[in-house]
């Protein structure tokens, strides 16, 4: 029998969390004698107060949704997917081979291709660890945050000696050509009358993103594959019985995992960048872990989840532009935001539902 | 709603307000960190000195992934700061992009050259300063060995590397100069340990004076040289004082000269490219209290004379860059 509501669930638990979490942030910016309140405002005016913070708020949300949602599938397994961020790497490598070695005629052609470059990066990175834990049993979270490190070495290596065009000096890929620049969320706006300002990171792969969502919505409730892995990740045992093989779901669990985590890369190095640069996926890979454990596991959480990140990425850069806030305590504030929503769950679900019960039983 | 409307309108005069007022410059550090006692914080103390003078105000950012070099220019410019300064050479292919976008903007960049209107770039001729200082550590050297660090393998780094070979040799030709770099990427800037150990690899080999051009990796250069009881060579800013008695002295690039003078032109940058050298004062050697009793009055007036001599053009200091060679050392 459920205690509570799914609303509550869903709605309330997340809300109280956020609520404590920005409660003791402000504590902390009052500690080091700044004004919490100025400090809020500004980071909601900088990140959603004009077209130009939302240009930010949403490049940064649409990197959170991929990593989000490769978290989130992988958690269906009730596999630890913390390898998000050399997935996402490795999808930049994918992506920039994509974009430079072959001449695209049009964006969008590149922009398919280059997906699939992305993913299937992205996806064999993932199936490393994930064969290593089908088959040997090393467990998914050793191997798939060792693979960060590996995923990072392979990128210096690759960037320095490979990638960096004769000549100069920064580690970075030569910039992408012309033809596969993706356009900007600003062009698309513009050009059917909603005015939005121009120079901003977000582009059409936002679009993707959200199409995602829905893709992971329908494989893991719509299909016979998403069942599967519903049931091997409540109970392995019973899934065996049941005749699923636990080598097969973890691999391709995994492989789809890594291919979103990858896919991200259209939008950073794609779309932003365009060129592969050392540190591109700057931790999303890791945020995504909160944005799964935010969002329930669920897309549409992780949507709103995203967009939370997003708003603190933004906001907090913000902050450290413009106040002499340190960077580092937007660091805080998303670690306090993991922490609440993560871990200390259980602290504000246990009186949450006491209360509940006793509603019910006033009733 | 209204309330909504209302909210964002005063959002929108407040942000409106906010960016008129900002006419004040702004610098960007990079990778390594304002306080890397070496490049960045002579940036910032030439930034700093600017402020103290004119009372004004300037904004800054750090640096802290690759990734956001070109939103950091772009907020910048956004804003109204004006000029905007930044300091490194990875900043390079980002501001070839971001400064079209910005026409009335003046940028200055620092370690590179980039070409476009508005658009000053200052570099410095690191050879000329590394070869004095070469110099110095061949001659303070008892075992007839020298040290260089470098920070991230790039050749602006081997410019040093290489103008420190040549001065090194050029005092005392039988010297053996040691060359490492820290690591390829811009993480070397700032790996302090790594910096550590590699001095006590070059000392287990014989260096007695270790070069560290490094950033803020040559702060654990420092320490470990100290440490071993060599002396050690700083960089960028003046790092005497760092381990007084134990740093022979700190080859100067006055980055923080560099930073002053752009804030002080504000929006008349002369654009196109100013090449800092030892005739202008742009590099040198440190001479300081912690450092008087190492460097005799015989060795400074060597070194004045040399100094003298490479202004004069009697002797030409090889720049690495020139044709990525260096007959001194190799890499």
């Amino acid at each position: 029998m459920q205690t509570m509501p799914k609303w509550a669930d869903i709605v309330l638990i997340p809300l109280i969390n956020l609520f404590l979490a920005f409660f003791i942030s402000g504590l902390v910016i009052l500690a080091i004698g700044e004004d919490p309140v100025a400090a809020v405002k500004l980071m909601v005016e900088g990140a959603v107060g004009s077209t130009y913070g939302w240009g930010f708020t949403l490049y940064y949300a649409t990197n959170f949704i991929f990593t989000g949602l490769a978290v989130a599938v992988a958690f269906h397994a009730a596999l630890f997917n913390i390898g998000g961020e050399g997935q996402a790497a490795l999808g930049g490598l994918g992506v920039a081979l994509v974009c430079l070695m072959i001449p695209w005629p049009h964006w969008t052609v590149a922009l398919v291709a280059a997906s699939v470059g992305a993913a299937a990066f992205g996806a064999l990175w993932a199936t490393i660890p994930a064969y290593l834990q089908a088959k040997r049993g090393s467990h998914i979270v050793i191997t798939t945050i060792m693979f960060n490190f590996i995923a990072a070495a392979l990128l210096n290596y690759v960037l320095v000696n490979l990638l960096r065009p004769a000549g100069t000096m920064d580690p970075a890929s030569a910039k992408f050509p012309e033809a596969t620049h993706l356009p900007t969320l600003s062009d698309i706006l513009n050009s059917v009358g909603i005015p939005f300002a121009a120079r901003t990171p977000a582009n059409v792969t936002l679009i993707i993103a959200l199409i995602a969502c829905v893709a992971v919505y329908y494989l893991i409730w719509r299909t016979k594959l998403g069942y599967q892995i519903r049931a091997f990740g409540k109970s392995e045992p019973a899934a065996r019985y049941a005749g699923i093989s636990s080598v097969k779901i973890i691999m391709i669990t995994m492989a789809l995992s890594g291919g979103l985590a990858g896919m991200m890369a259209i939008n950073n190095v794609m779309g932003e960048a365009e060129r592969l640069i050392l540190n591109s996926v700057e931790g999303a890979g890791f945020i995504g872990i909160a944005v799964a454990l935010m969002g329930r596991s669920h897309p549409f959480g992780v949507l709103l989840a995203s967009i939370l990140f997003g708003f603190l990425y933004q906001g907090g850069a913000e902050l450290a532009l413009w106040t002499s806030i340190p960077r580092d305590l937007v660091v805080v504030i998303q670690a306090l935001v993991i922490l609440f929503t993560g871990a200390l769950d259980g602290m504000v679900r246990a009186p949450v539902e006491k209360m509940f019960l006793m509603m019910r039983k006033g009733a | 709603m209204t309330l909504m409307k209302s909210l964002m309108g005063a959002a929108a005069s407040i942000a409106l307000t906010a960016g008129m007022a900002l006419a004040e410059p702004a610098i960007i550090f990079d990778l390594g960190g304002k306080f890397d006692k070496s490049f960045n914080e002579a940036a910032y103390t030439g930034a700093k000195k600017w402020a103290d003078e004119t009372g004004g105000s300037f904004k800054e950012i750090e640096m802290q992934s690759e990734a956001q070099r070109e939103q950091a220019l772009r907020r910048l410019a956004e804003a109204g700061s004006n000029p905007v300064v930044m300091t490194g050479f990875a900043f390079g292919n980002v501001l070839g992009e971001v400064a079209g976008d910005y026409p009335d903007t003046d940028f200055v960049i620092i370690d590179m050259v980039v070409d476009a209107p508005n658009v000053t770039s200052v570099v410095f001729t690191e050879h000329e300063g590394s070869y004095l200082v070469g110099y110095m550590a061949a001659q303070a050297s008892k075992n007839n060995t020298v040290g260089f660090i470098g920070g991230m393998d790039i050749p602006l780094i081997r410019r040093f590397a290489c103008g420190y070979a040549q001065g090194a040799k050029a005092a005392n030709p039988d010297t053996t100069v040691i060359a490492n770099m820290t690591g390829t990427t811009p993480a070397a800037w700032n790996d302090p340990v790594k910096g550590g150990e590699l001095t006590k690899a070059q000392i287990s080999q014989g260096a007695d004076v270790v070069y560290a051009a490094a950033g803020g990796t040559g702060v654990g250069v420092l320490q470990a040289a100290a440490d071993a009881g060599a002396l050690s060579i700083g960089v960028d800013s003046n790092q005497n004082g760092m381990h007084p008695g134990k740093v022979l002295t700190s080859m100067l690039k006055r980055v923080d000269v560099a930073v002053y003078d752009a804030f002080s032109r504000g929006t008349e940058q002369p654009g196109g490219f100013s090449v800092l050298n030892l005739a202008s004062n742009g590099v040198g050697y440190a001479m300081d209290e912690n450092n008087a009793e190492l460097v005799s009055a015989e060795m400074q007036a060597t070194v004045d004379a040399i100094a003298d001599k490479i202004i004069a053009g009697d002797i030409t200091v090889h720049d690495y860059m020139s044709d990525e060679s260096c007959p001194a050392l190799s890499f």
